[in-house]
């Protein structure tokens, strides 16, 4: 197990990359805000597309890294494994929200409507729903070791449970038509746009990957304090 | 600690550097010993020393982080079934259904052992321990002494050769624990291996041939049962308060 | 050594045997399926919406609920006692037990299915007869996904806090591609539609199944072994 001082020394590293990523994003919304033109159509409101696709992309990698770390976890049984799913868990939530909250609120704006069972957003809903479970599962279970395992299991079904849904909902919408026209194919960007899209995207990940980094040092400062609080009394009786 | 090395007959239980941690907690730190047939380790311990997880690990319910336990020279290795055949759990829950009739109990544990004569195997285990004439009676209706001794009779179906014991006495009054230590003392005299895990040193002592005592997660003390009552609770209290 | 097989019927007999003595988690389930049916009745107005485009919604919900419900069953009795002990100590397989639970369960279910339809067709004038084969087919193979999974869950949420909760909490997401291929393929045998318009659901759902019975049977094994 890591000890204190080096989880410590982590953690203050991490927060470092936070700053930096905190800035590009920053940087990345004057550019969308200031630099970028508006689109004809949309307006102002189109705006928010720079926030919620990015959202949408790295939402999706957080939980594939749930995926990914909980299969492993399963054949290595390292606990830091487990530690990393439970952190990308925990961030990929907060990007899934941010996409349920920029979704209706954009679609509001052009279709009309706050909700209408989108394809995408409906895929996110549940993908959001089995976070939540995976991280309401955790809080439920005190031992560790045993929470690690029923994690692994529910992160591996929840993965693979993903493209099923997406299908299901494919299939439900081209059998229920919706009354209004909904425009769910990608918009053409023309060049500035397309350039701001794409800063956007790389600056999510990095923020991401910034954001992972430091709730995993938290959790492996927190999990090294915990052990290190149980072996001292130990070691004295 | 000197661990009872076997000097000519083989081991039927060897366990060296077992450890286990459940989160933070370390309950087991390196235990060893050995036994060979016939004989039965008494393990004393206050609350918390890591008997339980011992013996669980003993009968394979919990994979142990570091060590090895092995069973007449077979080396218990994850998912190993055939271990399992070799091992009995006595422990303070019967592991047995309320809702079902002693009879069917047996039975049930007979199919999940493959028993070849299994109505055989009930009707003996049931003889063995006195309840034949309640072999038809729903064990939710017994005693909490006739519970622990068809418990006695559920393990000792399949014939294993090492018994495990986690605080059999618990909870039965003292016509049901002369029972109960009259059949333990039936089955030593049937050579059987036996690993009894206890806090009170006045139940397991006299079953045992050798004694170890446990603290926080490892043995402070192992060996041939050298002494009276007297003796091993004054090395008790002397080792619980050293560590505690 | 006996088959796998044969000792998952063991433990599936085993189940159904406590459950036909004691009969009370039978009678409850049967009981809230009931009600739920009945007071879906008062839920609706029957002169807006036509019973037969409500019908798959009321019977998905009831049936998909009523079973969820009923799959904490299988191990919460085995914590009584410590039997599950009982079960890890022998040698049967983690795959048997795995397979004789789900087993247990999908008769359970089934049993509850079984008297809720002829009730369902009851109380909302379903003509069922003509088209019961398909139906039933839709039926099994709902029901085969949603305890599967659900059993799997289970052996995990009876070690939680709010098992109950958690299980309902956990099992919900599983039920969208169940659910929404039974209830359009339940709407279209209804209506009396060709195949092949129910078809891309019928793949999708025994897709599901077959993904979802395996993966669970192999990582079974995890949630039990410590």
């Amino acid at each position: 197990m890591t000890e204190v001082p080096a989880a410590e020394r982590a953690l203050r590293r991490s927060g470092v990359w936070m700053a930096v990523a905190l800035l590009l994003v920053a940087g990345v919304y004057v550019r969308a805000l200031a630099f970028t033109p508006e689109e004809a159509t949309q307006g102002l409101a189109q705006k928010i597309f720079y926030i919620h696709a990015p959202s949408a992309w790295v939402a999706f990698l957080a939980c594939g890294i749930v995926g990914v770390c909980s299969l492993l976890y399963l054949f290595l049984k390292d606990a830091r494994l487990d530690l990393l799913a439970a952190s990308s868990a925990e961030v990929g939530t907060v990007f899934l929200t941010t996409v349920l909250v920029t979704g209706p609120i954009w679609g509001k704006t052009i279709w009309g409507a706050w909700w209408t069972w989108d394809a995408r957003l409906t895929l996110t809903l549940f993908l959001w729903f089995i976070c939540l479970g995976y991280l309401v599962l955790r809080t439920a279970v005190d031992e560790p070791g045993r929470r690690a395992r029923y994690s692994a299991v529910l992160g591996i079904l929840g993965a693979l449970l993903v493209p099923f849904i997406h299908i299901s909902v494919l299939l439900f919408r081209t059998l229920h038509p919706k009354p209004v026209v909904l425009q769910t194919s990608r918009p053409q960007l023309p060049g500035s746009m397309l350039l701001t899209l794409l800063l956007s995207f790389t600056v999510f990940t990095v923020f991401f990957v910034a954001l992972l980094v430091r709730r995993y040092a938290w959790a492996r400062l927190r999990d090294a304090r915990a052990q290190s609080a149980a072996d001292s009394p130990d070691a004295s009786r | 600690m000197p661990a009872t090395t076997a000097d000519g007959a083989a081991p039927v239980l060897e366990v060296a550097g077992l450890a286990k941690r459940f989160g933070h907690v370390r309950a087991l730190r390196g235990v060893d010993f050995s036994l060979r047939a016939g004989e039965s380790l008494a393990v004393f311990g206050p609350n918390g020393a890591g008997k339980t997880t011992l013996l669980r690990v003993l009968a394979g319910l919990l994979k142990p982080d570091a060590g090895s336990v092995s069973f007449a020279g077979a080396r218990l290795v994850r998912g190993d079934a055939a271990h399992r055949r070799r091992v009995g759990l006595i422990s303070h829950h019967s592991l047995l259904y309320d809702g079902l009739t002693a009879a069917e109990n047996l039975a049930f544990y007979a199919r999940l052992y493959s028993l070849p004569d299994a109505r055989a195997a009930v009707a003996r285990a049931l003889a063995g321990v006195g309840l034949e004439s309640r072999a038809a009676d729903l064990v939710g209706t017994f005693s909490r002494g006739m519970v622990q001794r068809l418990a006695i009779a559920r393990a000792l179906l399949h014939d294993p050769d090492v018994m495990l014991l986690d605080e059999p006495f618990s909870g039965l009054d003292q016509r049901a624990a002369a029972t109960l230590r009259t059949l333990l003392t039936r089955l030593r005299s049937e050579r059987r291996t036996m690993v009894l895990v206890t806090h009170n040193i006045d139940e397991g002592l006299e079953l045992a041939s050798h004694v170890a005592i446990q603290v926080a997660g490892r043995f402070v003390s192992l060996g041939a049962r050298d002494g009276d009552l007297a003796a091993y609770r004054a090395r008790y209290a002397e080792a619980t308060s050293r560590d505690g | 050594m006996a088959s796998p097989l044969a000792q998952a019927w063991a433990i599936a007999a085993k189940d159904l045997r406590l459950e036909f003595r004691s009969r009370t988690a039978f009678l409850s389930a049967l009981v809230f399926t009931a009600l739920v049916l009945a007071i879906f009745n008062f839920a609706r107005d029957p002169t807006a919406v036509a019973t037969i485009d409500l019908a798959p919604s009321i019977l998905w919900i009831t049936f998909s609920f009523a079973g969820v419900l009923a799959l904490n069953r299988a191990f919460s009795l085995e914590k009584e006692n410590r039997t599950i002990d009982g079960l890890l100590l022998s040698p049967a397989s983690r795959t048997a037990l795995f397979l004789g639970k789900t087993a247990a369960n999908l008769v359970f279910v089934g049993a509850v299915e079984a008297i809720a339809l002829p009730l369902f067709a009851l109380f909302f004038n379903v003509p069922l007869l003509g088209v019961l084969p398909p139906l039933l087919l839709v039926i099994a193979l709902a029901t085969v996904g949603f305890v599967t999974v659900g059993t799997l869950m289970s052996s995990m949420a009876v070690n939680t806090r709010f098992g109950e909760m958690m299980l309902l909490v956990l099992v919900l997401p599983f039920l969208v591609t169940p659910v929404s291929a039974a209830a359009s393929m339940s709407a279209k045998i209804f209506a009396a539609r060709p195949f092949a318009e129910w078809a891309p659901w019928l793949k999708l759902l025994t897709a599901y199944d077959i993904t979802f019975f395996v993966i669970c049977t192999l990582v079974f094994e995890t949630t039990v072994e410590e």
